[in-house]
């Protein structure tokens, strides 16, 4: 089966200023995602999780040219995305749509909710007559649970998690293929994050989508995603099924997010064994040599320094893939 | 069974049915507006002295232009404001009626100030959101023109404008419309630059909305709170330059007249006796000034609620 997204050593940089005013003074870069590969299959759900600042936001928005990126994105195995001009990418914008994390934020204040979820549908099928495109609002309302009646009114009339339906809405109401959920539920308290990821959930099984679904919380992740992509610093530390990539993490830095997982029973969290990461992230302007994560890992040693590890499967799991001098 | 449990039930289906009216932030805005006492009262003041501008002309037999011979040569002793002689603001030095002149200053005054913040608004809201939606070198090019031409003393400028090609009103029209959009481009850059950001403009462009589309349908309607408040704080410096240039006996031609003309003359005769030749147009014209300030203030907390 074709992969719906190949993506192959994707990088985006960004120019951070020179270090002083002098014009001979060397030109700062931040390697913001740093080669990162993987492919998304029709109808998979790929989670990437990751602390602030590792890279995964802007990942997503390289993937959509939003933000500049080197590499190649191929999509439905025949395109680069990377390659077209804004016109030409134009159709495939409709193909790949984006929920943003701020519910509130994501909505133009000043335009009805039906504008609003109208908007990418009269940008890419200007031909509809206006009530088709209101029947097509109103069905797609219903579906993501908003009264259809409510079409009039603003987004500042609505809570977090219904917002958080409009975005969705206007995300799905051109059938796209692909859906990237940036952060889609961390603005939203536990109630609504269950309904709004089980919302998502359910649409995918109906409509088949494929989704790239980011988040910090490896709860919400493990319960959507099929497969997990965990980055640090730009990097791919580690990508696996979920159920090998929870149950056996090979990565340290895997290992360690997991363990921080809060378990909602005091006695078996009490007991649990965490293991604590030292220090913060290196900055992205002066990241470590060899492997990215050497200076917080407990099992480094003096050959993480030399080179950085590719990734490489495990033995026993060809899907299982980490960058680890030392995968246990 | 006492209720009718169909008739309720169809009740609630055709409730479901209809359209919610939604309460837009502009419908807000409106409402704070109509609760603050004092921009409602300016708002009426501006409405008087406009219906003033337009229909005080009817309300008396003279015009601007024509003098009357009864009170020339005596204009302190006979040219005050009285009902009965139906000069009802007096007489000018000229003894040309004092009402029928300051309805016309009213006139100009007004669409000076309009047209100045017309033009800023329309000019300023565009230019201001290109330069800062787009960026870059265009920006930077945009912007540079901006503070050339508002390193140009334009006081300075319009009066050897309008000396070497001679008073008129359409000339003024050019110099302050030329002028008046400057500040506005910058504010309006500013707030496109944050906007810029948001992630609803990332949305649109997400899905593939054109540029133009974004300016006009999300960054500049989001825009307008500010771009209105500033606007009715343009008016009055539009007629405040108009009434400078006209004090200084350049600006609107004779026998067409405005406030700064009008105060201009009020002010020369002062010491004849004749102080309502300076009353009247001056008390328009603070009045006029002291309620766009007040309907600024009140727009500016209508819309910005959370800066209060």
């Amino acid at each position: 089966m074709t992969p719906l997204l190949d993506v192959e050593n994707l990088r985006v940089t960004f120019s951070a200023g020179r270090e002083n005013a002098l014009p001979w003074s060397p030109q700062r870069v931040v390697k913001a995602v740093n080669g990162v590969s993987f492919t998304l299959r029709p109808g998979e759900t790929l989670g990437i999780v990751g602390e602030s600042g590792c890279g995964k936001s802007t990942l997503a928005r390289a993937l959509i040219q939003m933000v500049e990126a080197e590499g190649s994105v191929t999509f439905d195995g025949t395109t680069d995305l990377l390659s077209l001009s804004p016109k030409r990418m134009q159709p495939y914008r409709s193909q790949i749509q984006m929920i943003f994390q701020d519910p509130l934020a994501s909505l133009n204040p000043r335009m009805t909710v039906g504008e609003i979820i109208a908007e990418p549908l009269k940008t890419h099928q200007p031909h509809l007559s206006a009530a088709e495109v209101k029947a097509r609002v109103r069905a797609m309302m219903e579906r993501v649970s908003l009264l259809p009646n409510q079409i009039n009114r603003y987004p500042h009339e609505f809570s977090g998690g219904q917002c958080q339906r409009i975005g969705i809405a206007r995300a799905l109401i051109v059938e796209p293929k692909l859906l990237i959920c940036d952060e889609p539920v961390s603005a939203l308290d536990v109630s609504i994050q269950a309904q709004v990821v089980n919302l998502l959930k359910d649409i995918q099984q109906e409509m088949g989508l494929s989704m790239i679904f980011i988040a910090h919380d490896l709860s919400v992740v493990q319960h959507i995603s099929d497969r997990v992509m965990v980055l640090y610093l730009g990097k791919v530390m580690e990508i696996a099924n979920r159920a090998a990539l929870y149950s056996a993490p090979r990565h340290p830095y895997t290992k360690a997010l997991i363990s921080a997982v809060p378990i909602p029973d005091p006695a078996i969290e009490r007991a649990k064994k965490h293991m604590l990461l030292e220090g913060d992230l290196p900055s992205p302007l002066n990241p470590p040599s060899g492997c990215v994560f050497r200076t917080r890992c407990p099992i480094a040693q003096d050959a993480c320094a030399q080179s950085a590890p590719a990734l490489a499967s495990a033995e026993n799991d060809a899907d299982h893939f980490t960058a680890c001098h030392f995968p246990g | 069974m006492l209720t009718d449990t169909g008739k309720i039930e169809e009740m609630a289906t055709r409730m479901a049915e209809q359209d919610v009216r939604g309460r837009s932030p502009w419908a807000d805005a409106r409402r704070r507006f109509l609760r603050n006492k004092a921009a409602m009262t300016a708002l009426v003041v501006l409405v008087l002295v406009a219906l003033f501008a337009a229909f005080g002309a009817q309300f008396t037999s003279f015009n601007n232009e024509d003098i009357d011979f009864m009170v020339i040569g005596q204009v302190a002793e006979l040219g005050y404001p009285s009902l009965a002689s139906g000069h009802y603001f007096g007489t000018d030095d000229l003894g040309r009626d004092l009402y029928a002149r300051t309805v016309q200053g009213t006139q100009i005054s007004l669409m000076v100030g309009i047209l100045g913040a017309g033009v800023a608004v329309v000019v300023g809201t565009l230019y201001g959101a290109i330069s800062g939606y787009v960026g870059g070198a265009l920006d930077n090019f945009m912007m540079r023109i901006v503070d050339v031409l508002m390193a140009i003393p334009y006081m300075f400028v319009l009066i050897i404008m309008l000396t070497a090609f001679g008073r008129s009103i359409s000339l003024l029209f050019i110099g302050i419309g030329l002028l008046s959009w400057l500040d506005m481009s910058r504010i309006v850059r500013g707030q496109t630059l944050s906007l810029k950001h948001k992630e609803f403009i990332e949305a649109a462009r997400a899905s593939g909305v054109s540029s133009a589309k974004i300016i006009l349908r999300h960054i500049v309607p989001n825009l307008l709170g500010v771009v209105v408040v500033y606007a009715t704080l343009l008016i009055p410096s539009m007629i405040m330059a108009e009434s400078f240039i006209s004090f200084l006996g350049l600006g609107v031609q004779e026998p067409d007249t405005s406030w700064g003309a009008l105060i201009s003359e009020g002010a020369r005769t002062m010491k004849f006796g004749t102080l309502w030749q300076l009353a009247f147009p001056l008390f328009f014209f603070v009045v006029t000034i002291f309620a766009f300030y007040f309907v600024g203030d009140g727009l500016r907390d209508a819309l910005d609620p959370k800066d209060r």
